[in-house]
């Protein structure tokens, strides 16, 4: 095969599938991390012990108590540690803190026979704490200046200089929520000790290479004493990319200090106050626009809310920075980011990694000058638009910024946007209590890891002597439909059923060194590096067909199990008899696969690069419904089309697509992180840890009508069988929904007047907005208040 | 005495020496049955879920969903229980594939992401599969899915499937993955149970009838009493009992809070708690009859509950959670409480000296406190006739589906010629308790039900209670809700029908 976007005929790629697991998952049958233990025996159950602190120095640590409770068998402290006491990679997360930097931090974790005994030791241990000053919002931290971390600026052309020409000029500030992952499945991690010392981790982990390196640090071993497996993940979104190191590490601990397996389980409410979360942001902005509404400059300064330690907060900051354009051409910019560093979890990866912080904000822009542009706001976006030709402000050309037209186009046409929005108006007129509005926004999202090296991969495919195929590939299933992919992949380039590919777990005995299955690279790197192991096989197999068939090996065609020569109609040889004469022949049937992004550069200290291999494309509408009583609201229908390339698997695309959108909705809108940040006993702590008080989406929050179309003809090249990745940009189309409410809260009112809306824009975030909507509506001679953007007065520096 | 047994999957597994605070998920997992999932240990993420045989009336079954998190897997002793490994099965080493019809669509419609969520989504969906009164006549039209077409047919009614698939018994499941238009298309693509189908015959015969249970393990006791006398006999002599019947309150208790009361008293199938009787002037409503089943028993005749019922929880909860459960707690925010305080409810309250009544108004006295006694227990609700014809219900939270109140308000007026003749209004998320507004109450009767008088109740109604700022709502925010409640209920009683009800 030539290229890495070509496919042959007949591709297994491209063919709705469900996912691999599907009949597993339905029966209840599909094995995650912790339904492992119930199958073993002796197990030790471990339980934390939760400091009740924001910020206090540990000053004594009795465990004696805990082990006079029946079942306990031992408490683990960061005197057992025999390597290096760091849950994470950077020397500033330890696994065992001497000084508590978050409410909930665990400061040791005790081992018993039982979960109840477990958590009885936990509650006897006695710890004396001094407590020390905290940090808890962001506005503390900016405040204080309490930051870690570099503090990158991304700049293009003279922002001041611009802003100070420019023809309007606003300005504003805006709180941005974090977000609880909330997969189903908690973390979860099992360890025993195996054949030879050998530390054999079971680990619900999108990053079993870096867990398997924190956990051999940890004990003190090399890596190749740790194997680490995940089987699949009740869901990820990031949450599992930096954070399940420690669990790991401490049931390991666990197992090599008292040779039995252990088991570390957190339940949700551990699970809510011990991990990592979306990054809260703030941004203060001031933007100019000339006379016919186009973006001329924009400054911003865009502080993350980083919790206790850096984590990802690095990279996910880079995200955002260059993520701010979003879709649009901005000539002169200069944004500066900053990490806040709090005395709360630490904040890590979730789908979209700074991107949907860095496009909130100039979308929150966009929908508050609009109406004192004088501009329908989605024909505000659409001028704004890249064009083919133009860059980034971090200099990466914008290829294919045509797509992104021809994607808003085939959107508006096929949502009908236009008669709905006469439809809208009439409904608008003659209800009194209701208001609908349409929210449209786009979304430009860089594919590859920011941090070039990480674009690599690596893949082991085996073709046994029956002709059955098993794949092992770095990266892992969270539910996202990778190992789907990456079967259709194997399928096609060996030219087999899919039935003949069986996919092994992820395992780091089988492929080494990988990276996190992460940024929406999964398919991207893994496929290429599998189809890059199964090219080799197949070329040996071809010169053994085309020896048998008497023709060249390029004319050999592999198609559905039968081997064959191009052109030929009635002859060829079953991929198994194929398999077999090879090996008789002595010809290798298994082959590693590797793979690495070509043409990736990224200069971290001065923000410019190519980082990204690609731009992935995407638009939505959203119509809302919102009821001026109290706020609250319906999303009536949300029309999506998005640029996956040429679909690997569209049934798994749609999925991701939808799933993705539902989950942004649920951040800007209903899921909403709250911490203690009285000066009282409890500062620090989160007050929604549970289902019950951090709400996610149910089906009273999906689109009611929901319609996802994948932009076709889409090849991309370069890329394996033409796709394009999919897991994190649908993510962000959710901002649709936001700007819908904004604009039917201003509906409310006369118009013309920015709309602030806080975020998340829960039915009573909505309600004030509705508030003060009908207030300006009733002074409206009155100037815009300082809740606003207003026409900026901030002199140019 | 019978071995404590559970009949799980048609299999009887013995479940004797258990704590009487192991719930039954943990159970059914150490069984080694891990299809079950805990999601969240508190019934919000339904991912525990499976089905159980419960009485249904004239000697049949009606296989009932319930989060399996919450409940002691003692409180099924002697019971049938279905789980997703029980529906079918997936092709293995020693099976084949034999996927139950909920499941078949659920997998082929790509329903299931990461999975975790699905054996509980599959449960609860099968439930409403083969719930009696559901109506597939319509499911011939069949339901589009795949790329091209995704969600396109499904413009008309969201939340009723064309064959007669209620989505809210779904209400009580979370997906994180899906963003769940896989899922409905899934219900709503299910047709009928073939007549031949096992789950569906085994409802034409009785449930698993109550029997008593009695365990004891780790300090703690289990009690199921046979009889209201000795029920109360218990109660009397060891008042600080944990009186259980749906475990939906308890269970969180048991599992985010850990307590382990050391006697907990089974109440749920006692059938004297488990009347409902229309009388000419009132109605009789058991304590521990579950939130559905008085939704089924009282048939709409009840228009303000009916209202309140689908906004109460989710169907797993409601499942399992009763009248009794919701008002014993004497949460703030219980969502009954507003609904009975303004249908003028009343309570009676047994011991083993006997029974008074107490109106509801006078029962709450504080936060989860109330003037019942040590050794009391709820027996019914007693709701006067005739009801009050204007009615309404009002939930103000974040979520539609299986949220916890900020503010719930309930209305029922009577009008004469356009004149507020009689006004009982009951609010809760304002208070250490749920209340009446009686301020406002009075601001409305005797007046004109006009735009004018609902713009003077407002004005009161914002003034009523003594709210706070929390996690869920501002304090200004629930003052607003107060004062909104009144506009909304005028809206709605004096517009034309349809146009300005909001969901």
């Amino acid at each position: 095969m030539k290229s890495l976007a070509d496919r042959p005929v007949n591709p297994v790629v491209g063919v709705p599938v469900s996912h691999e697991s599907a009949a597993l998952h339905v029966t209840g049958t599909a094995l995650y991390t912790d339904d492992l233990p119930i199958r073993s025996s002796d197990v030790l159950h471990a339980w934390p012990v939760q400091a009740p602190h924001a910020h206090a120095r540990v000053t004594e640590l009795r465990t004696a108590p805990a082990l006079g409770v029946p079942g306990v068998v031992r408490v683990l402290t960061g005197a057992d540690v025999p390597g290096i006491n760091d849950a994470g990679t950077k020397h500033d997360e330890p696994l065992f803190p001497s000084e508590v930097m978050y409410y909930g931090h665990a400061v040791c974790w005790v081992l018993a026979d039982n979960l109840e005994a477990a958590r009885l030791g936990a509650e006897a241990v006695e710890v004396d704490y001094e407590p020390l000053p905290s940090i808890v919002t962001l506005a503390e931290a900016i405040q204080k200046e309490s930051f870690q971390g570099d503090q990158p600026t991304v700049a293009r052309g003279d922002a001041g200089a611009a802003l100070a020409a420019a023809a309007h000029r606003f300005s504003g500030e805006v709180e941005i929520g974090g977000q609880e992952h909330f997969y189903l499945e908690t973390h979860a991690s099992y360890v025993y000790v195996d054949e030879s010392g050998q530390v054999f981790v079971h680990s619900s982990t999108q990053h079993p290479t870096e867990t398997q390196e924190i956990v051999a640090h940890v004990l003190g071993l090399t890596s190749s004493q740790v194997t680490v497996q995940c089987l699949r993940m009740g869901g990820a979104f990031g949450g599992k990319e930096m954070q399940p190191h420690g669990f790991a590490a401490v049931a390991a601990l666990g197992a090599t200090l008292t040779g039995r397996p252990v088991r570390v389980r957190l339940n949700r409410t551990q699970d809510i106050t011990l991990t990592g979360k979306r990054h809260p942001f703030a941004a203060s902005w001031e933007a100019g626009f000339d006379d016919t509404g186009r973006l001329v400059a924009l400054r911003a300064t865009l502080t993350s809310d980083g919790g206790w330690s850096l984590d990802l907060s690095q990279p996910v900051l880079a995200r955002a920075l260059c993520h701010i354009d979003n879709a649009y051409w901005i000539p002169n910019i200069e944004v500066l980011g900053r990490i806040a560093k709090t005395h709360k979890t630490s904040q890590t990866a979730f789908r979209g990694f700074g991107g949907p912080q860095g496009m909130f904000v100039i979308e929150e822009v966009l929908g508050r000058c609009a109406p004192l542009l004088g501009v329908e706001p989605s024909d505000l976006r659409r001028r704004n638009f890249y064009n083919p030709g133009q860059s980034t402000p971090y200099g990466q050309p914008v290829r294919h910024a045509e797509r992104l037209h021809a994607v808003w186009e085939q959107l508006l046409g096929g949502a009908d946007v236009e008669r709905r929005r006469t439809d809208i108006a009439d409904f608008n007129a003659t209800h009194r209590h209701l208001r609908r509005a349409l929210g449209i926004t786009p979304v430009k999202f860089g594919i590859s890891f920011n941090l070039t090296a990480f674009n690599q991969a690596g893949a082991l495919v085996h073709v046994y002597k029956d002709g059955s195929v098993l794949i092992n590939h770095g990266g892992t299933e969270m539910g996202q439909g990778l190992h789907t992919k990456m079967r259709q992949v194997a399928a096609t380039a060996l030219g087999v059923p899919l039935a003949n590919i069986r996919l092994a777990p992820t395992r780091t005995d089988k492929v080494p060194n990988t990276s996190a299955t992460a940024a929406s690279s999964g398919a991207d790197l893994n496929g290429a590096a599998i189809r890059n192991a199964c090219d080799q096989i197949r070329d040996r197999l071809a010169e053994v067909a085309a020896r048998k068939l008497n023709i060249h090996p390029d004319d050999v065609r592999f198609d559905d199990g039968i081997v064959t020569g191009i052109g030929f109609s009635d002859e060829g040889i079953p991929f198994a008899e194929l398999v077999n004469d090879a090996y008789f022949q002595r010809v290798s049937l298994w082959a590693a696969g590797y793979y690495r992004t070509p043409g990736l550069h990224w200069d971290a200290a001065r923000m410019q690069g190519e980082p990204f291999k690609y731009f992935t494309y995407a638009a939505a509408v959203s119509e809302v419904e919102v009821d001026g009583f109290t706020g609250a609201y319906r999303l009536l229908r949300t029309d999506i089309v998005h640029d996956v390339g040429d679909s690997l698997s569209p049934l798994i695309d749609v999925g991701q697509i939808e799933g993705g959108f539902v989950q942004g909705a649920g951040w800007l809108t209903l899921e909403d992180l709250r911490w203690d940040v009285s000066e009282g006993k409890r500062r620090g702590r989160l007050d929604t840890q549970s289902a019950s008080t951090y709400k996610l989406p149910s089906f009273s929050e999906m689109p009611e009508d929901f319609r996802v179309h994948l932009f076709e003809r889409a090849t991309e090249s370069g890329v394996i069988y033409g796709s394009k990745a999919v897991g994190e940009p649908p993510l962000m189309l959710a901002l649709s929904v936001r700007e819908a409410l904004r604009q039917a809260a201003a509906a409310f009112g006369p118009g013309g007047r920015s709309v602030e809306l806080a975020s998340p824009a829960t039915p009573e975030a909505v309600y004030w907005a509705i508030d003060r909507a009908r207030t300006t509506s009733r002074e409206a001679a009155k100037p815009a208040g300082m809740d606003a953007p207003v026409p900026s007065p901030v002199r140019a520096q | 005495m019978d071995a404590t047994q559970i009949t799980v999957n048609g299999q009887v597994r013995p479940c004797e020496g258990i704590s009487p605070h192991l719930r039954l998920l943990d159970w059914l997992r150490a069984e080694g049955l891990t299809g079950a999932k805990e999601g969240c240990a508190e019934g919000e993420c339904g991912a525990c879920a499976v089905l159980v045989a419960r009485p249904d009336g004239d000697g049949r079954t009606r296989w009932t969903s319930v989060n399996a998190c919450l409940p002691p897997a003692l409180a099924f002793d002697g019971q049938e229980v279905v789980t997703a490994e029980g529906l079918g099965t997936a092709a293995g080493p020693r099976t084949a594939e034999h996927l139950h019809p909920v499941q078949q669509e659920m997998a082929e419609r790509g329903g299931s992401q990461c999975g975790y969520c699905t054996p509980g989504f599959v449960c609860s969906m099968a439930a409403e599969y083969y719930r009696p009164e559901r109506d597939a006549t319509g499911s011939s039209e069949g339901v589009e899915t795949g790329t091209a077409v995704v969600g396109e047919e499904h413009a008309s009614d969201h939340e009723t499937g064309p064959n007669g698939f209620d989505l809210s018994s779904l209400s009580g499941n979370l997906c994180r993955c899906t963003g769940y238009r896989p899922i409905r298309d899934a219900a709503y693509a299910l047709g009928a149970p073939t007549d031949d189908d096992p789950l569906l015959r085994r409802q034409d015969r009785p449930a698993p009838a109550a029997r008593p249970t009695q365990a004891a393990a780790g300090g703690s006791r289990f009690l199921r009493p046979g009889s209201m006398e000795e029920l109360l006999g218990l109660l009397e002599q060891n008042p600080d009992a944990q009186v259980l019947a749906g475990a939906t309150d308890a269970g969180v208790e048991v599992n985010l809070r850990h307590s382990r009361p050391p006697l907990v008293l089974a109440v749920d199938r006692l059938e004297p708690l488990l009347v409902l009787t229309l009388g000419p002037d009132r109605i009789e409503i058991g304590t521990a009859l579950t939130l559905s089943e008085v939704e089924r028993g009282l048939a709409s005749r009840v228009p303000l509950l009916n209202q309140l019922f689908p906004q109460f929880a989710s169907r797993l909860i409601r499942n399992a959670a009763t009248l009794g459960g919701n008002l014993a707690t004497g949460s703030p925010i219980g969502d009954t409480a507003p609904a009975l305080l303004a249908l003028d409810a009343s309570v009676v309250l047994a011991s083993a000296g006997g029974e008074r009544e107490v109106p509801l108004a006078e029962y709450f006295t504080g936060y989860r406190q109330s003037v019942r006694r040590p050794g009391e227990l709820l027996r019914a609700v007693h709701l006067p006739l005739p009801l009050a014809e204007t009615t309404a219900f009002y939930k103000i939270a974040k979520r539609r589906f299986d949220d916890i109140s900020s503010v719930a308000v309930a209305f029922a007026l009577r009008l004469e010629d356009g004149v507020v003749a009689s006004a009982r209004i009951g609010m809760n998320g304002v208070a250490a308790m749920p209340l009446r507004a009686l301020r406002t109450e009075e601001a409305l009767v005797g007046r004109p039900w006009s735009e004018e008088t609902a713009a003077g109740a407002a004005a009161v109604m914002e003034t009523e209670g003594t709210p706070i700022d929390d996690l869920r709502a501002t304090a200004r925010y629930r003052s607003a809700m107060l004062g909104q409640s009144v506009l909304r209920f005028y809206a709605q009683t004096t517009a034309a029908p349809a146009l300005e009800v909001t969901r």
